[in-house]
């Protein structure tokens, strides 16, 4: 038996998360007393390789077939049933990611296998079914769970677990492997992607400036604009902020938004719903402006300026001015 | 066009989540109920998709009794044939979800035609399990994408957009097709008073498919322990600029 967990590259490196969710397979192996084995699909560098041996996985598995170039999520999962079966694996793991989401919706579906999204850990239990803590409401719960299926599939909540090297490295055998993909798993590919990237990308925001019902209108945003000029950062702003229709979804922080890990989030007239709170909880620190001391951001919040941000932001716009002068 | 809508109701929890004393639900005494935000775009999109091209929009879910509550709230916006498949209140599993739903529409589907599109939120906001659409795609075998934020339809194909790593990414299906879509993808309007008066009379076709158990048993839900924390007052009003500045510094983002 092995544990088997799908790193996403982009051709060059892992990606992050994608790390993290074989620290996490790495563990749940140890349990077991298996190895840790991982797919990717396409060529796997010789720089994905080296950190794949630091990680302590044994073997690397590269997918390739005519049609697996491009994304496409039937065919990713397909070839990864395909392997499931050949190995055989005790358990598939994945990134919290859109991606591994939904790579492995697609798996569980075709292979009738349970899939658990959003693990923040895992043990094994005597009786040799898992027991795993999940990410529910976006992280804002936590829920204990224990999976009595065969070969599940577990997804890990992208900011849940660290990505931690082995102890030891391990020589990593890297396998080329062909799966036989249908006709019908490539109906589904990615046609195009088109870059729509510009200015600072609230996701990657060292600084964020974020905006809620408090700033009263679109209008009202016009010194949070300027502040984040400032300070070289991204405005985010609440659910209510664009369901108002002030400012654009894209700007959304949120559960159902983007959700940020800046060094600094400044929360202007934010009241701190569970929906918003569950986009910035990566932040490392939260300065909250707020009229109201008891909004349910101040439980979140390192810093606080008890004050309406109409007043304070402005204020602080003219003070960092004259600063630079 | 024929189009379906799946959506589940879930509690509105603003800014805290209190659990029950046994830890096995949300407290939802004090609360409102909705459809998860993904999902109320989902009907939205639906009910345009329509509007153009003529057709109607179903809308399903799964839940107690209640939950007909949230399929007339679909009916307000536009949606004609509200259908319930009734459960005792227990929570079910994505698996055991998904085969209720794919039962559901293949009944509907032998009487009256096939949906061209099915539509799901992209994960439910409680649950978050990211995968009954796909489940749902997969057993009626259809093709399937989720984290939509764009649909165009023509000529008996769909072309579907959405963001991925500061870029955006195309797909192409065929119909009939199943689509998770993504906040964002529009803006629902409010319902309009006929819209409310029509919901009202609506008759919501129920069904009561029998529970099956997932092979996921959940032991209890806890609230994470670093949630709380006393945030240090830096000052009252524009005279806590100065400490704010003195911050910034700290943290090196201003000089």
């Amino acid at each position: 038996v092995s544990v088997l967990c799908l790193v996403e590259h982009d051709s060059e490196a892992a990606v992050d998360a994608s790390l993290r969710a074989v620290t996490f397979a790495r563990d749940l192996a140890a349990a077991c007393g298996a190895p840790v084995l991982t797919v990717s699909v396409g060529k796997v560098s010789g720089e994905i390789t080296e950190a794949l041996s630091a990680f302590g996985v044994t073997d690397a598995y590269q997918l390739e077939a005519d049609g697996l170039s491009a994304y496409a999520p039937s065919a990713w999962a397909r070839a990864l049933s395909q392997l499931v079966t050949t190995l055989p694996a005790s358990a598939v793991i994945a990134a919290g990611t859109d991606r591994g989401q939904e790579v492995m919706a697609n798996l569980g579906a075709m292979a009738g296998l349970a899939m658990i999204a959003n693990c923040m850990t895992v043990s094994r239990r005597e009786d040799g079914t898992l027991a795993v803590s999940r990410q529910r409401w976006a992280g804002s719960l936590i829920e204990d769970a224990v999976v009595e299926a065969e070969t599940p599939i577990l997804t890990v909540a992208v900011d849940a677990v660290l990505p931690v090297e082995a102890d030891e490295a391990t020589p990593t055998k890297v396998h080329t492997y062909r799966p036989d993909l249908p006709e019908e798993d490539l109906r589904v590919s990615v046609l195009s992607w088109t870059d729509r990237s510009g200015g600072i990308s609230l996701a990657d925001a060292r600084v964020v400036v974020g905006g809620g019902r408090g700033v009263g209108s679109a209008d009202g945003f016009a010194p949070l604009e300027e502040l984040a000029g400032l300070l070289g950062a991204a405005v985010g702003v609440s659910r209510v902020v664009t369901s108002l229709g002030w400012r654009s979804h894209s700007q959304q922080v949120g559960q159902t938004g983007t959700k940020i890990a800046p060094d600094l989030y400044l929360a202007c007239g934010i009241s701190g719903a569970i929906q918003h709170l569950a986009g910035c909880q990566s932040a490392k620190c939260v300065v909250a402006i707020n009229t109201d001391p008891d909004a349910p951001i101040m439980s979140r919040a390192d810093y606080a300026v008890i004050g309406d941000l109409n007043v304070v932001v402005p204020a602080l716009v003219e003070h960092l001015r004259a600063r630079a002068k | 066009v024929n189009v379906l809508v799946c959506v589940k109701r879930v509690p509105m929890v603003g800014g805290r989540i209190a659990l029950t004393p046994d830890g096995q639900d949300v407290d939802t005494r004090l609360l409102g109920f909705t459809v998860s935000p993904h999902e109320e775009c989902a009907v939205e999109e639906a009910v345009r998709i329509v509007e153009k091209q003529g057709g109607a929009v179903s809308v399903l879910t799964l839940g107690p009794p209640q939950a007909a509550d949230q399929l007339r709230d679909a009916v307000a916006i536009g949606a004609t044939t509200p259908i319930l498949l009734e459960t005792d209140g227990r929570e079910w599993g994505p698996i055991a979800t998904a085969n209720a739903v794919v039962e559901a529409i293949r009944a509907r589907e032998s009487s009256e035609g096939v949906y061209d599109l099915v539509l799901f939120g992209n994960e439910a906001a409680d649950t978050g399990d990211y995968q009954v659409g796909v489940r749902v795609a997969h057993a009626l075998g259809r093709p399937c994408v989720v984290g939509i934020k764009n649909i165009e339809l023509s000529d008996g194909v769909v072309r579907l957009r959405r963001e991925y790593r500061g870029g955006e990414e195309l797909f192409e299906l065929p119909l009939p097709a199943v689509i998770a879509v993504k906040e964002g993808i529009n803006l629902p309007r409010y319902p309009s008073l006929p819209g409310r008066m029509r919901a009202k009379r609506a008759v919501v076709e129920t069904l009561s498919p029998s529970f099956e158990a997932d092979p996921v048993r959940k032991e209890m839900l806890r609230v994470p322990a670093t949630e709380r924390q006393h945030a240090e007052v830096l000052g009252q009003g524009a005279e806590a600029v100065p400490a704010l500045v003195s911050l910034l510094e700290g943290l090196g983002i201003v000089p």
